[in-house]
């Protein structure tokens, strides 16, 4: 019998995954199994331009049918795996069907941290992960309704953004007292609260939500302050977490992510796991970690399936996120944690461009860019060779960022 | 269908049918074609699909601007031909478009 390869989830991961195993020589199956109803695509474009309805499904396909079927990678979607056997290296779908492999690899992914909220039920309330809460919220969009987003991260921001491009009056709820607070400096936080405004969001920081209410639908929305705001809908982006109950189950060592090497292997020679749902030791930075990101997601699967393929290529790569709102671009190189000194380059109380740049002991850590292509390639070769820069060339914008190279 | 030839920096040579509508980049990673990385799946950000457009195509294919130009400045030996692949749009006047792959993207 030829020997099977079957990756669990349906989405970047997996879409790189299966392409490199064909790379990286596999000849057995390969067998995708997710419980989307779509072939991977693109996740970023949902809270952007899928939202705003300027691009389809098709548009966001990572990649056709057609080269799946040329590379002999078989889908089985809507499809959800319960269990993993290692013993008899098996599978047990939802409905009881077992499937056998010969390598497992683990692309589960992540999904929304769930609000104990009371009125979390009702029709009008959503979670934004997938194309389907996408197609929900769009029945309960229309120009001049009432929008509220519970949460002010990246994912949260963008929905605003793309919901006043269609015309809602939209309001962003955030506990800590800015938005972005866990991942960038105030200076950044004060920028996009700052934009925001000016596109005509109403974000209120220091605000919890207690309730959502209404009679059959979601009507309103009541705060930490007892007051109330009317709502239409409500959208929940309160972050992630991993999902790792399938490992778990299995006995795979679970700690905030799978936890893998980094080759993306587990301790079972026969299970990789590569994206969202692993934690895995960055060479590069020296300590464990877990990454909510596509970039990470494509190059970890790449060194899972050479792991597949009893090659070795090791998974280091500097950590980097990207984020489109409005006419902004920002791009983030590196890692913002432990920093001692930001540095701010052009004006971010002013106009659209500007750049944050995070060091310690003198060398880059990350950067913030907004609107600023140049200064984030240099960040990342400047990260990358963790030279000492001169903080006021950082700062100088007559000063090209080419020259902090030198 | 548009042919796309895709070179790579070791002189192999690779040809795609590429449907008009999809971009350079795309007809690269769809034939499994390595050398461009495409980390952001085309948003025009990594600038991990570099390509050198060669140099008869140059003036069909058009020059890079915005954010992709102030990319392409601080990518591994830029040239004036550089383009991010994802950023190429393929049309019917590109049939027969060569484009030339960097050794690295990083
Ligand atoms: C709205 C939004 C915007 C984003 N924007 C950006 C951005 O701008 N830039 C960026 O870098 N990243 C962004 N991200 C993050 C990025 O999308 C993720 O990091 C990426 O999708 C991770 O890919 P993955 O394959 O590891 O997991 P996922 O994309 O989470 O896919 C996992 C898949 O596995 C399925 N699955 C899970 N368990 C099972 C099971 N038991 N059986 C069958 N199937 C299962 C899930 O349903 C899902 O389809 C964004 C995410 C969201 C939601
Ligand atoms: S694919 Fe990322 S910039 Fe082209």
């Amino acid at each position: 019998m030829s020997e099977v390869c079957v990756i669990i989830g349906a989405s970047h991961a997996a879409a790189q995954l299966s392409a490199s195993l064909r790379t990286e020589g596999w000849e057995g199956e390969i067998l995708v199994i997710g419980d989307e109803a779509y072939l991977p695509y693109h996740r970023p474009p949902l809270s952007k331009t899928f939202l705003s309805g300027e691009k389809s499904i098709e548009d966001i396909q990572i990649r056709p049918a057609a080269f799946y079927e040329k590379q002999n990678i078989q889908f089985r979607l809507n499809t959800r795996v319960e269990s993993i056997d290692r013993n008899k290296k098996s599978l047990t779908l939802e409905g009881g069907e077992i499937i056998s492999y010969s390598k497992l690899a683990l692309c589960t992914g992540s999904k929304p941290r769930v609000l104990p909220l009371e009125g979390s039920q009702l029709p009008g309330v959503h979670y934004l992960r997938n194309a389907a809460d996408i197609e929900a919220i769009q029945k309960d969009i229309a120009p001049g309704k009432k929008a509220v987003i519970v949460g002010g991260g990246y994912i949260g921001l963008e929905t605003a953004a793309a919901l006043r491009k269609l015309g809602l009056e939209v309001t962003v709820l955030e506990m800590m007292d800015r938005v972005l607070q866990r991942v960038t400096a105030p200076e950044i936080s004060a920028f996009y609260h700052r934009v925001h405004t000016e596109e005509g969001v109403d974000i209120k920081t220091g605000t919890a939500i207690r309730a959502i209410e209404g009679n059959g639908k979601a009507e309103r929305v009541v705060l930490s302050d007892q007051s109330q705001l009317d709502a239409d809908v409500v959208i929940i982006g309160a972050g992630i977490v991993p999902n790792t109950e399938l490992a778990e189950k299995a006995g795979l060592k679970v700690d905030n992510g799978i936890l893998v090497d980094e080759q993306a292997r587990t301790e079972d020679p026969d299970i990789v796991a590569a994206g969202d749902c692993t934690n895995f030791p960055n060479p590069l930075l020296g300590q464990r970690m877990r990454l909510e990101s596509v970039p990470n997601a494509m190059e970890q699967s790449r060194s899972a399936a050479a792991s597949i393929c009893g090659k070795e290529k090791v998974y280091a790569a500097q950590p980097w996120f990207w984020s489109d709102q409005y006419d902004m671009k920002l791009q983030i190189a590196g890692l913002s944690q432990d920093y001692d000194q930001v540095v701010i380059r052009g004006d971010y109380e002013q106009g659209r461009s500007f750049v944050a740049w995070y060091l310690k002991d003198g060398k880059v850590l990350a950067a913030d860019c907004v609107n600023r292509g140049k200064e984030f390639m240099t960040a990342k070769k400047l990260i990358q060779s963790g030279v000492e820069v001169d903080a006021s060339k950082l700062a100088d914008d007559t000063v090209d960022p080419k020259e902090l190279l030198q | 269908m548009p042919i796309i030839n895709y070179v790579t920096h070791d002189g192999n040579q690779f040809e795609a049918e590429v449907e008009v509508g999809k971009t350079v980049m795309e007809g690269a990673t769809e034939n499994m074609i390595d050398g461009i990385l495409a980390e952001c799946g085309g948003a025009c950000s990594c600038a991990t699909c570099h390509c050198y457009v060669d140099e008869k195509w140059v003036q069909v294919v058009g020059n890079a601007d915005g954010i992709e130009k102030e990319m392409l400045e601080v990518v591994n030996e830029p040239k004036e031909s550089s383009r991010l692949s994802c950023q190429i749009t393929v049309t019917e006047e590109m049939d027969g478009l060569v484009v030339h792959l960097p050794e690295s993207q990083y």
